[in-house]
């Protein structure tokens, strides 16, 4: 469904991706590890449309990408879910979540996805005519999680949601990840949480500085040896 | 009685400054760019109702369309020709640009128009009033405080009732995050342009009616709706109306202060001192206005 190939991404001139390449089939979780300041989020960005590739292409269901307007990808079918959260502070949560259904023009469809939204996150529905300001922490990455499947896009592309929260919050989170998945939507993970992530995906990216230096199952990645030693301190 | 008539005028004439801060807010808000030309789409709403009214031998009022489609264009191609190529530049590009923008409006109207000053001399309602029991009210400001009024709360309906709306200030909020909604924040900023420069043709419409018009008219009400916008909040909408209200107040009641005190100090023409006060005031006690920013 996308396909990523050999893509160079530069900050102001410098490279902070090298070379990466990846692959998310339809129906697939997977993820990409990586230690702070690997590049995930900056590739997230790019194939968001955020950030321009100065080398590789972007293929999405047959169709390059790579050229067009974050507008246009979110209606190509894919959503970013950004590690700040991004939040509308003064809008209420439901306004926010409605803020995630802009493309559709079908009233019925919103309804539907938002009834979705909150039988996943119920806690949203209680909080529902809150500002989105004050939510705590964990709320406001269900929010953004919520928001950004509110298109009901192809693929969601998920930005380190277990940032910042307490280790409850976190297994709430990828708890919601992993019953996303079973409900059938295609989900690309960029997550430091290198075992919880790679136990849950189908397949997993290991990227250091800008580089893809290995793939695999996530259960062949969870016993490299590399890794092992790397990121899960074995 | 005599300050209840001058909060009365207050009133009509602070609707008027609130419709003209209204499109300085917008464009703040969506884009954190201060519009100084604003003024001078103003005086171009004015000249706009001026000329059709003259030379179509039609009533200013109903030149009023005009002036409003003017504006929206003026804003409109501002934004394309000019300010989407300053985004791209440093923020003190951002602030000259407009500033550049003023300048050259300015004197091209100068350089068309002259700089005598202009005034319509008859229209359905130039020098008639209404005679509400001890108050007198001119026919022009009443009516151009009541179409104010209705502008206001048409693009205040557009922007908190509407899908569009919400996407513009979804925009005001986070650009980012907006874009990431699939919103297209390039138009969004036009549409800012364009609600901004419809709404201040519109006051300079209205305003034509019963005030002088030449090239550096727009400077006096441009800093009314500086001050409006910095004592209402920097991007809010509520601010500057009630903003706009106050200052209108301010603006009718101190004069006639130094009258019952019988004062020659506190004369009429300080009475944009005092608004410039309270702005100095606002900005150093609460810099982000009575509303907050970008409500």
């Amino acid at each position: 469904m996308l396909r990523v190939s050999g893509i160079e991404v530069r900050y102001s001139g410098v490279p902070v991706i090298h070379d990466v390449s990846l692959e998310v089939n339809k129906g697939e979780l997977v993820s990409v590890v990586g230690s702070n300041g690997s590049g995930k989020s900056t590739l997230l960005k790019t194939i968001a449309g955020a950030l321009r590739p100065t080398k590789g292409s972007i293929v999405f269901e047959d169709q390059e990408i790579s050229h067009l307007s974050t507008a246009d990808i979110v209606r190509m079918g894919i959503t970013y879910v950004p590690e700040a959260r991004l939040i509308f502070g003064p809008l209420t949560v439901e306004e926010n979540l409605e803020l995630g259904a802009y493309i559709l023009n079908d009233a019925e469809e919103m309804r539907k996805n938002l009834e979705n939204v909150y039988h996943l996150f119920p806690r949203l529905a209680e909080r529902r005519l809150q500002q989105g300001g004050t939510l705590s922490g964990g709320e406001q990455q269900m929010l953004a999680i919520g928001r950004g499947l509110m298109s009901n896009p192809k693929l969601l592309m998920l930005d380190e949601p277990s940032l910042g929260l307490m280790p409850k919050l976190v297994d709430e989170m990828l708890e919601a990840v992993a019953r996303l998945k079973e409900a059938g939507k295609t989900i690309l993970l960029v997550e430091q949480k290198v075992r919880e992530s790679l136990e849950l995906s189908d397949r997993g990216y290991v990227l250091q500085t800008g580089r893809t230096i290995h793939h695999g199952t996530g259960r062949e990645l969870l016993n490299t040896e590399a890794i092992k030693k790397a990121f899960l301190g074995l | 009685m005599i300050i209840l008539d001058a909060i009365i005028q207050g009133i009509l004439m602070g609707l008027l400054f609130a419709l003209v801060a209204l499109g300085l807010t917008i464009i703040f808000g969506v884009m954190d760019i201060v519009n100084f030309a604003h003024g001078e789409f103003l005086m171009i709403g004015m000249f706009t109702a001026y000329w059709t009214s003259l030379l179509l031998h039609v009533d200013p009022l109903i030149a009023l369309p005009t002036s409003a489609i003017v504006g929206t264009l003026l804003g409109v191609a501002s934004y394309y020709w000019l300010v989407k190529y300053l985004l791209r530049g440093p923020m003190i590009a951002q602030l000259f640009g407009t500033f550049g923008l003023m300048l050259f409006l300015r004197y091209l109207a100068q350089f068309l128009f002259g700089t005598d000053y202009r005034i319509v001399q008859k229209g359905l309602l130039v020098g008639k009033s209404l005679s509400l029991g001890p108050f007198i009210l001119d026919w022009t400001k009443l009516s151009a405080a009541i179409l104010s009024l209705f502008a206001f709360t048409l693009v205040y309906y557009l922007l908190h009732r509407t899908k569009l709306g919400r996407a513009l200030r979804a925009t005001a909020l986070n650009k980012e995050a907006a874009s990431y909604m699939g919103i297209k924040t390039d138009r969004m900023n036009a549409l800012a342009w364009a609600i901004g420069g419809g709404t201040v043709g519109i006051a300079g419409g209205l305003l034509v009616n019963f005030w002088y018009v030449y090239p550096t008219v727009g400077l006096l009400f441009v800093m009314i709706a500086f001050a409006s916008v910095a004592l209402g909040g920097f991007g809010s909408i509520k601010g500057a109306f009630f903003a706009g209200v106050i200052i209108g107040m301010i603006e009718m009641l101190f004069p006639v202060l130094g009258h019952l005190i019988g004062s020659d100090f506190l004369g009429p023409h300080f009475k944009f001192t005092l608004v410039y006060f309270a702005y100095f005031i606002i900005v150093v006690l609460r810099p982000q206005g009575l509303f907050g920013w970008k409500h």
